[in-house]
């Protein structure tokens, strides 16, 4: 039979590495097929600088358009209050930090742990709300398809469980620690190929649709 | 002679006992009342027969229990219960050792206890990795334990494996609750066990005639109930967020928390932060190491001493370059083949001319 501290040895060890290993050999393929798709020369005459344009326009989406925030004011609040929190938790909790510094080599200052457990509650219930919306709203549950609650759950399981270890919830510690460290990854297994892989393409498509706003002179 | 006059003789006082009782209740989460039953089953009790076999072990286990508190209650009561076998205490060697050990376990048939320290040899695996007197650590435990009431598994070796179990595991040994199934058996992990924990069992089998309550390791709940990380004088520098870097630097001088120097504390679960060693001066995170988790299963093999808890044991870093590159290697192949197909499907489109639909029309 298997102990809860079996499970853990297993989920940090070999799990892990296999977890890693599919999150960067899908990523990688998925990145390179995007990019090697190509797009047809624009023989145009360029106005600005496309690369200057890209970066300005990665970093200008992240404030959405008044427009859009005047439309749907829920979204916006709780889309940029979980995914914040969420990148907040994900890099500044200090065993985190612990686990990229022994990992590559380069670390940063973290955030106390009250802190952290102060922004992942606000994530849980901001994610919380978002699910709520997505069932209530008639639009959105049409809209909905079945991936659409599968990365909901995939994205929550991370930070409940992890709430659940640091506060000691479920017993013996070697048990949730194992099933947060579980969710995290089939988290980044299933990344790669469903919309989770926005994490980095929305870069991409944001720096390509900034390139082609700079090349054509538009401040955008 | 019973065990309240053997003390008495030892020059143990009546209020030196009854403290000791109402200690031991009070450390096993007992009702205050159970202090009186421990000392009225205790002072009344016979010198029970306990049989001591130490298989693959360091003998670390006995030291703490023999040296650490000398001389006291707790080692008084080894001294009078009847330790019929024991390597490293009996003044018997060789056949008059085994001979004592023979006649301890029938004279007290179904009665004596039978504390066992390290690991042995499994049942698949070479039995003369170990051996005394000729007999095979597996032979001699199912022996004796045969006719024994209960089985007490002190030392992490015991319980869990220990070092010997450690990654490759060259001996193939097993703790022994993995060979023993038709008897009670009490897991007393820790390398070593705390003194107070393995004494502690003992009066409760003595006054009560049946184990405490264990946890899913078979820990008895009193002393395993509660983490290291739960009862660590150094957890409010963990919620702040302090931790020593280095074993020198003005953290550790501070005395914050010793997490990221690798301390196993919040999945260790024992009673060192509160029971403490040595009568009580000191214990491992005091005097400025982080805790290896000693009472836990596979602590050898749980990712190095120094690596925070929350560190993967595997070679992560290598892994995801290789898998890395490996994808991009594939996305290129991909991206390449897609790329010839559009090309060919070009190619292979045949254009209709005007002329051509003219003639169709």
């Amino acid at each position: 039979m298997m102990t809860p501290m079996d499970f853990l040895l297993l989920v940090r060890g070999p799990l892990f590495v296999v977890a890693v290993a599919i999150f960067m050999l899908g990523f990688g393929i998925r990145l390179v097929e995007i990019l090697m798709l190509g797009r047809a020369r624009n023989f145009a005459e360029p106005r600005g600088s496309a690369m200057l344009g890209g970066f300005r326009t990665v970093y200008r989406r992240f404030s959405p358009d008044p427009g859009t925030f005047e439309r749907a004011p829920f979204d916006v609040v709780i889309g940029i209050l979980w995914h914040v929190g969420f990148i907040v938790a994900l890099f500044l909790f200090i065993p985190h930090v612990e686990l990229i510094r022994k990992t590559f080599g380069i670390a940063w200052p973290a955030l106390p742990n009250p802190m952290i457990d102060a922004i992942a509650v606000i994530t849980l219930l901001a994610l919380f709300a978002a699910l709520v919306q997505r069932l209530r709203d008639p639009v959105k549950r049409f809209l909905s398809t079945p991936q659409d609650y599968l990365v909901w759950a995939l994205t929550f399981l991370p930070l409940l469980t992890g709430y659940l270890a640091y506060h000691r919830m479920i017993n013996p510690y070697p048990l949730i620690l194992g099933l947060h460290i579980l969710s995290v990854e089939i988290f980044l297994i299933v990344a790669p190929f469903t919309k989770l892989t926005h994490m980095v393409t929305a870069f991409v498509a944001r720096w390509y649709n900034g390139a082609t706003f700079g090349r054509k002179g538009v401040q955008s | 002679m019973t065990l309240g006059e053997t003390l008495e003789r030892n020059g143990i006082s009546r209020r030196g006992f009854l403290k000791f009782c109402v200690t031991t209740a009070s450390l096993m989460a007992l009702p205050p009342t159970a202090a009186t039953a421990i000392a009225e089953a205790l002072a009344s009790a016979r010198r029970p027969s306990v049989i001591w076999l130490s298989f693959q072990e360091c003998t670390g286990c006995t030291e703490s229990l023999t040296r650490s508190f000398a001389p006291t209650l707790e080692n008084l009561i080894l001294e009078t219960i009847s330790l019929d076998y024991h390597h490293t205490l009996q003044a018997a060697a060789g056949e008059a050792a085994e001979l004592a050990r023979e006649q301890a376990m029938h004279a007290n048939q179904g009665e004596y206890l039978v504390v066992i320290d390290g690991s042995l040899p499994g049942p698949g695996s070479n039995p003369g990795y170990s051996t005394i007197a000729g007999i095979s650590n597996l032979q001699m435990l199912e022996e004796t334990v045969a006719g024994a009431a209960a089985v007490v598994a002190v030392g992490t070796c015991a319980a869990f494996g220990g070092l010997p179990v450690a990654d490759p595991n060259p001996t193939g040994a097993v703790p022994v609750s993995k060979v023993v199934r038709d008897k009670p058996v009490i897991n007393v992990s820790g390398c070593p066990p705390l003194p107070m924990v393995i004494t502690g069992v003992l009066a409760h089998y003595l006054t009560f005639g049946k184990l405490p309550e264990l946890d899913e390791y078979g820990r008895p709940l009193a002393f395993f109930g509660q983490s290291i990380h739960d009862r660590c004088y150094r957890r409010p520098f963990y919620d702040k967020g302090r931790f020593a870097e280095t074993f020198d630097d003005e953290g550790a001088k501070k005395g914050w928390c010793l997490y990221r120097l690798g301390c196993k504390g919040p999945m260790a679960y024992n009673a060192c932060a509160t029971m403490k060693w040595n009568g009580g001066t000191s214990w491992p995170i005091e005097s400025g190491h982080p805790c290896l988790g000693c009472s836990e299963p596979d602590f050898w093999d749980a990712g190095g001493f120094y690596k925070a808890l929350s560190v993967p044991t595997g070679n992560i870093g290598g892994t995801a370059a290789v898998a890395g590159l490996a994808g991009v290697a594939a996305g290129a192949v991909g991206g390449y083949l897609s790329g010839r197909a559009k090309k060919d499907a070009r190619t292979a489109h045949r254009k209709v001319t005007a002329d051509e639909l003219e003639q169709k029309l």
